[in-house]
């Protein structure tokens, strides 16, 4: 079933909560909606699940305009952050609730019912606790069960709202796993709301990076990770260092320093990389140079805290650990990969710069895009 | 502080919050004794009162005929009032405790305001409504409808004073609750009479009883106001707090403590079925809680 969502708006009382989203999905794919809280990734989740009515837009589900629709009548396996299990129902029961409060003449036989919860159960991995009650399964089981749930009533799409959000990290981490084989067996066209970018990335087909009530980015993980399109979505997702620049003469300037990286265009900008895409130079004559202000042990490498130029513009990079590097007082290096953005309301440099004409990206393309090796 | 106690017996203690076994036994006893004289002590002279001059004079006192209109006519009034506030607090409680909506705090208020408003004045509301100089009164008995010192105007008192035990009970729990468990029965496809009966009220339940039990204890026991509402009429409008208090004000003190004492022990009944559902449902209440 294919999703599209097109230029839904939702204020609460005065306040916007998602500005003219639009956004569609492919049938059978896994996606993610990303973004810190008050993105409006919930609302939007909610929106397409009929859990909440837009203030304006239709969503579609395939031909059918869903907008319409109550949410009982959209067949939307909804998953929820706490798993809204009923308390009072066996676990079996919970599970064949969707089918048995249907109207009678759509109804399956009791033991029918019982057939397919049992069934679900197994999918879930969780035979044989049919009869337990919500409260004497632990967290990642319950999940499961709200997912069984969900499943039940055979749903167009499946709608679920940070499903790992209230699980521990080991937990989380298993059940993502357990949650994409889910899918590619049943192959149900799936959206999942989570403020965890590595959750994001590492289930998600595409990715959808959503702040302040918009969209800022549609893509594969790969492309919002390696080719994000506007500042937010480099610092949002995997870790950056950002140095305000200038561009002139065909390369990057910090200060009166040429960074020996080329660009087009001119006027200020931000140049963004991310620490551990750099390389440690001995000395040059066009590089970034600062000096070290702190360094930390950071799993496998070595992470240094630097301030650089006369405005002390504070980065991080990493280093391998055995690098004589990380016990020197002055650093100099260069991104190998990077990115720039126009400064925040210059106008100048952004017209100024050849936008690299990238598919997928909604938003602003960046002015340049570079790797060297 | 002296002497130092020795160190090593402040590690007797099994953890940082118990006290030691002599302040515990102190405390134990404290409570106790405040109990028996304030709760026990008054509870047991009622019933020895009763029976003070035999079973017989007790069973007298009971069926006699007015005694006998006072019991029906508190069990009638509990009949009609315990079901309405049951409906009207899961309504008010609902409303409450899952949407949003201007002049919610206003409306919790206005639950509570039976609670804080002394129940004469609760009464005296109900005279001003319905009594010969106001505008519904003679309205109402020129079509044959007596309000005021008549059974209608007992239950409406006993109605508007016992609102609060069904509503109060359930707010904080339905606002704890949230609304996730109807939001997933919605999209299950659950009609809305569905949600409420399968999700809702089965996990208000526990609750819901606690807070009938209440408003019925109260219901039963009412005086103030309906003492203001009813007009005294022995034998047509007098509840059973009523006919106590004019049994005893003619100095008819085992008649007064016998009626006196079957009050308490219809008190003492709702407590107890009170316990035994806790204890027989111990389990289920524990996984509700829980979860």
């Amino acid at each position: 079933m294919e999703l599209s969502i097109r230029n839904v708006r939702k204020d609460f009382g005065a306040t916007p909560a998602l500005h003219e989203v639009s956004l569609d999905i492919r049938s059978g794919e896994l996606i993610a909606l990303l973004g810190p809280s008050g993105s409006g990734k919930t609302t939007l989740l909610r929106l397409i699940a009929g859990l909440e009515a837009p203030s304006a837009g239709t969503v579609f589900f395939g031909e059918d305009d869903a907008s319409r629709r109550s949410v009982q009548e959209r067949q939307v396996g909804f998953v929820f952050q706490h798993y809204a299990l009923f308390r009072h129902m066996t676990v079996l029961e919970n599970i064949g609730f969707g089918l048995s409060v249907r109207p009678r003449a759509q109804r399956p036989a009791r033991a029918e019912i019982r057939r397919r919860a049992e069934e679900l159960l197994d999918l879930v991995q969780l035979s044989g606790l049919g009869q337990r009650y919500p409260a004497q399964l632990s967290g990642g089981q319950r999940q499961r069960v709200a997912l069984a749930r969900a499943l039940a009533i055979e749903p167009r799409v499946l709608l679920l709202d940070e499903p790992f959000g209230a699980l521990d990290a080991q937990v989380r981490k298993d059940l993502r796993r357990w949650l994409r084989e889910i899918h590619d067996r049943t192959g149900h066209t799936t959206v999942f709301v989570t403020h965890d970018q590595e959750e994001a990335l590492e289930l998600a087909d595409r990715v959808v990076v959503m702040s302040q009530g918009r969209i800022e980015q549609v893509g594969t993980p790969d492309e919002v990770y390696d080719r994000p399109a506007v500042p937010f979505v480099h610092r949002f997702i995997g870790e950056s260092s950002q140095v305000p620049v200038r561009i002139a003469d065909g390369q990057l300037w910090l200060d009166d320093r040429a960074l020996g990286l080329p660009a087009s265009g001119s006027g200020e900008a931000v140049l963004f990389f991310r620490p551990h895409q750099v390389e440690v130079l001995s000395g040059c004559g066009g590089c970034l140079a600062g000096t070290v202000t702190g360094s930390r042990r950071l799993a496998g490498t070595r992470r240094l805290e630097l301030e650089l130029g006369g405005g002390r513009h504070r980065v991080e990079i990493d280093v391998p650990i055995e690098h004589p590097a990380a016990t020197r007082s002055q650093i100099s290096f260069r991104p190998r990969t990077w990115r720039v953005y126009p400064a925040a309301g210059d106008g100048s440099a952004a017209t100024a710069a050849t936008p690299a004409p990238e598919p997928e990206q909604t938003a602003i393309a960046p002015l340049a895009l570079y790797s060297i090796r | 502080m002296a002497d130092v106690a020795p160190f090593p017996r402040r590690l007797t203690r099994a953890s940082a919050t118990s006290e030691s076994p002599l302040a515990r036994a102190l405390l134990i006893a404290l409570a106790l004794a405040f109990l028996s004289v304030v709760l026990l002590l008054p509870l047991l002279a009622v019933f020895s009162e009763a029976l003070r001059n035999g079973v017989a004079a007790w069973a007298a006192a009971l069926i006699e005929p007015d005694a006998l209109a006072a019991v029906r006519l508190t069990l009638i009034v509990a009949a009609f009032a315990v079901p309405l506030n049951l409906v009207f607090g899961v309504v008010a409680a609902w409303a409450i405790g899952k949407f949003e909506f201007k002049g919610k705090a206003f409306l919790i208020t206005l639950i509570d305001l039976p609670f804080s408003v002394s129940p004469v004045i609760s009464g005296l509301v109900y005279v001003l409504l319905f009594g010969s100089g106001s505008l519904l009164g003679p309205f109402l008995k020129s079509h044959g409808i007596e309000v005021l010192f008549a059974v209608p105007g007992i239950v409406l008192a006993t109605v508007f004073v016992t609102f609060p035990f069904v509503a109060r009970e359930l707010i904080p729990l339905m606002q704890e609750q949230g609304t996730a468990d109807e939001e997933a029965a919605l999209s299950l496809g659950a009609s809305g009479w569905q949600t409420f009966w399968h999700v809702t009220l089965p996990n208000i339940r526990w609750g819901l009883l606690y807070g009938v039990l209440l408003c019925n204890a109260r219901a039963m026991g009412e005086f103030g106001a309906v003492s203001v509402v009813s007009g005294h009429i022995r034998g047509l409008t007098n509840t059973m707090p009523l006919h106590i208090e004019i049994l005893y004000n003619e100095y008819n003190f085992a008649a007064a403590f016998a009626v006196a004492s079957l009050l308490a022990a219809l008190a003492l009944v709702t407590l107890v079925l009170k316990t035994a559902i806790e204890l027989r449902y111990a389990g289920q209440m524990a996984a509700v809680r829980g979860h």
